[in-house]
């Protein structure tokens, strides 16, 4: 694991030896976030968000487990026990502000991450491992997250269990009885909010689980880096401690500010007015919308409105929302070009860019109701997704000229820097 | 193989969206509501902004007018009296307002259903018994409940007030479809224009101790103070709080970073 030259961890104090010996835990920490663990000097701030992520599932766990103590997971009495904690429970409103917000946090934290694997080809070979890993992760935050909006028990937490279970009974003939399975009844009630309770409680150590995963098979070829060259030797490479560690401290506050910024000063923004409504079964809200982490998946959904080749309408939706995810699982070998970074993919790079705008208008279509020109435009951005993915990406690996690349890291860092020299006395 | 059968994929849903996209009607159903629908006016109140703080006086006036008004048929869940004890009252002015209130109890000789004198711990007492019976004397609509409005409506606070002070007659080329039914009130704020509460509120209709005006508006705007505050009564903690975490978190961004570029100083990156 790691490179030959990665410093070792050598115990000075006689209770570290001895504990190096019966249960080698710092060197493990050394290994995996210490000066044991070389990483390629030229990384850039979006390498931090890996890091951000991780203190996100941190600050939600931490907060979820303080809610756990004061919140009652019964359909009676759900929504007044997060009211007793917004009013009664000491600081409660900051815990239940940091929760609520944590979770967007999270997520864009988690999506600016994705986005940095794509523009860099990090899910290239040698870490397609790491990438998988990485979409397990983002499935079971989105289960998660899901789960956990239900638990206040509000309109949109009733009405968004209600479509989301619904997605099963799209599938013919066994669709519903699993839909009722899932739930314990045939709408969502006591039975689904209890046991959305303990799997929004268990899922998050599952995360953390994979998460552990997902660091270790990146520590096997080590991380990558804008060039998306390999790290040759030791020159290429900084410790991560205390060289990185600095680096992710510094985005650690910045993070940290935003989050403050949302979760003080307008802790509703992102959220729904529905959801201070409680849950009433025999009122469905005028427009039912998720979460805005999930808009671009809920406009793919709705964009599908026609019975095409005898299957449902509503079927095609379930099935493109969830392949919409389940084709970055393929991603790795989708996009054949032995060039990972868009930095030396002229042609990549515009598509990739494309790809970004696609995926903020079918945002803006899934937060926008279902009526004209919203059905349009995301069907039209839906197409697009499917076929960056599927048809443009394998055909620009295959006739794409890479620009001429340096010959190592260190090659391109001291190319830049005398870039800079010479802009600068010029 | 991943090629091949992903391109095959990829056109499938293509096919299935082109023709979504060509069976799908450009025009949305006409929606005449709509277009008499109103967006709600601004209200300014000194809670708002970067800088909240509660404007006690106003807020009392606003308690007052729920009292007076608004509690004959919306009740206030979430709010204790004891919680009135932020707004400036002293804790026998709480205990003297909590006893003007007769909150359900049990006769602790025979167990029969009975009430008592509101203790400051009790909550506002609703003015139904129950959803069956606030329907029956509401012409079938619901009353909702008042303590999180602010935050469970559209516009919040603005929406309050431009409701409160929206009752007008209908337009003349207001559609027949859209017309006031029986026992509804025309309410351009209102998201179907047609409202079952009647206009609560009317000049002069509560007398302030300090005198201030009790127009409609000064009312709907005391109220509205009010019900923000109801709706979270930490909102000026929060935000207070809120600047000592970022002022904080400011000077640690500014060493964090300091002490990065310090560590990379002699590493070309």
């Amino acid at each position: 694991m790691s490179f030959p030259w990665a410093k070792q961890y050598e115990p000075r104090q006689p209770l570290m030896k001895w504990l190096d010996e019966k249960l080698p835990l710092p060197r493990l920490v050394y290994n995996a976030v210490g000066a044991g663990y070389p990483v390629p000097r030229n990384l850039n701030y979006f390498w931090n968000f890996g890091v951000l992520a991780g203190a996100a599932l941190a600050i939600q766990i931490i907060t979820g487990i303080v809610l756990a103590m004061h919140y009652a997971a019964n359909a009676g009495v759900a929504f007044n026990s997060v009211e007793h904690i917004m009013r009664d429970v000491n600081a409660g409103w900051f815990i239940r502000y940091a929760h609520m917000n944590g979770a967007s946090m999270f997520f864009i934290v988690v999506y600016l991450h994705i986005f940095r694997g794509l523009y860099y080809g990090s899910y290239k070979a040698p870490r397609e491992m790491v990438w998988l890993l990485g979409v397990v992760i983002f499935l079971l935050m989105m289960a998660t997250a899901f789960m956990g909006y239900v638990l206040p028990w509000g309109q949109m937490s009733f009405w968004g269990a209600q479509v989301i279970t619904g997605f099963f009974s799209a599938i013919p003939i066994v669709g519903e009885p699993i839909r009722q399975w899932l739930l314990g009844g045939f709408a969502p009630d006591n039975a689904a909010l209890n046991r959305f309770f303990s799997l929004h409680y268990l899922l998050p150590f599952v995360i953390a689980g994979v998460v552990i995963l997902h660091i270790w098979a990146l520590h096997i070829p080590g991380s990558n880096n804008p060039t998306g060259i390999e790290v040759k030797d030791e020159q290429d490479t900084v410790p991560f401690h205390p060289y990185y560690t600095a680096k992710d401290g510094f985005g650690l506050g910045v993070f940290l500010l935003v989050f403050v910024l949302l979760a003080f000063f307008s802790p509703n923004l992102l959220g729904h007015a529905d959801n201070y409504i409680p849950a009433n079964p025999l009122s469905t809200p005028a427009h039912i919308v998720p979460e805005w982490y999930f808009w671009p998946f809920y406009a793919i959904l709705r964009a599908f409105t026609f019975n095409f080749l005898w299957i449902d309408a509503k079927l095609w939706g379930v099935i493109a929302m969830f392949a919409s995810i389940a084709l970055l699982f393929f991603l790795p070998w989708l996009d054949s070009s032995p060039v990972k970074s868009s930095t030396y993919r002229p042609l990549y790079k515009k598509f990739f860019w494309v790809l970004v705008v696609d995926v903020l208008v079918l945002g803006y279509c899934g937060k926008s109701p279902a009526e004209q020109p919203y059905v349009i435009m995301s069907q039209i951005a839906a197409a697009y997704y499917f076929a960056h993915f599927l048809i443009i990406l394998p055909i620009v690996s295959r006739i794409e000229r890479p620009a001429p690349m340096p010959n190592s890291i260190t090659e391109a860092v001291l190319a830049k820097h005398a870039d800079d020299t010479s802009a600068a006395t010029a | 193989m991943v090629r091949p059968l992903g391109f095959l994929v990829g056109l499938g849903f293509i096919a299935a969206l082109l023709c979504a996209i060509f069976t799908t009607p450009l025009t949305n159903e006409p929606s005449a509501a709509h277009e008499f629908h109103k967006e709600p006016r601004h209200l300014a109140l000194a809670s708002d902004g970067l800088f909240p703080r509660w404007d006690l006086q106003k807020i009392q006036r606003g308690m007052q007018v729920y009292k007076e008004v608004c509690s004959a048929c919306h009740s206030l869940n979430h709010v204790a009296f004891r919680d009135i004890g932020e707004l400036g009252y002293t804790e026998g002015q709480v205990k003297s307002f909590a006893k003007g209130f007769q909150v359900p109890s049990i006769n602790p000789d025979t167990g029969e259903p009975a009430t008592r004198d509101g203790l400051p711990s009790d909550y506002f007492p609703a003015p139904y018994a129950n959803e069956v019976a606030a329907r029956a004397a509401n012409n079938n609509a619901l009353p909702p409940d008042l303590s999180l409005i602010v935050k469970a409506r559209e516009g919040g606070k603005d929406y309050v007030y431009s409701l409160l002070t929206g009752f007008q007659n209908p337009p003349a080329n207001l559609p027949d479809s859209l017309k006031p039914a029986t026992g509804l009130h025309y309410n351009p704020y209102f998201a179907n224009l047609n409202l079952a509460m009647a206009p609560p509120l009317h000049d002069g209709q509560v007398t302030f101790a300090d005198g201030s005006p009790n127009d409609v508006k000064s009312m709907a705007s005391d109220v509205a103070a009010f019900l923000v505050w109801t709706a979270e009564p930490k909102l000026v903690k929060r935000v207070q709080v809120g600047w000592a975490v970022a002022l904080f978190l400011v000077i640690f961004c500014v060493l964090a970073y300091l002490s990065y570029r310090n560590i990379w100083a002699d590493k070309k990156h």
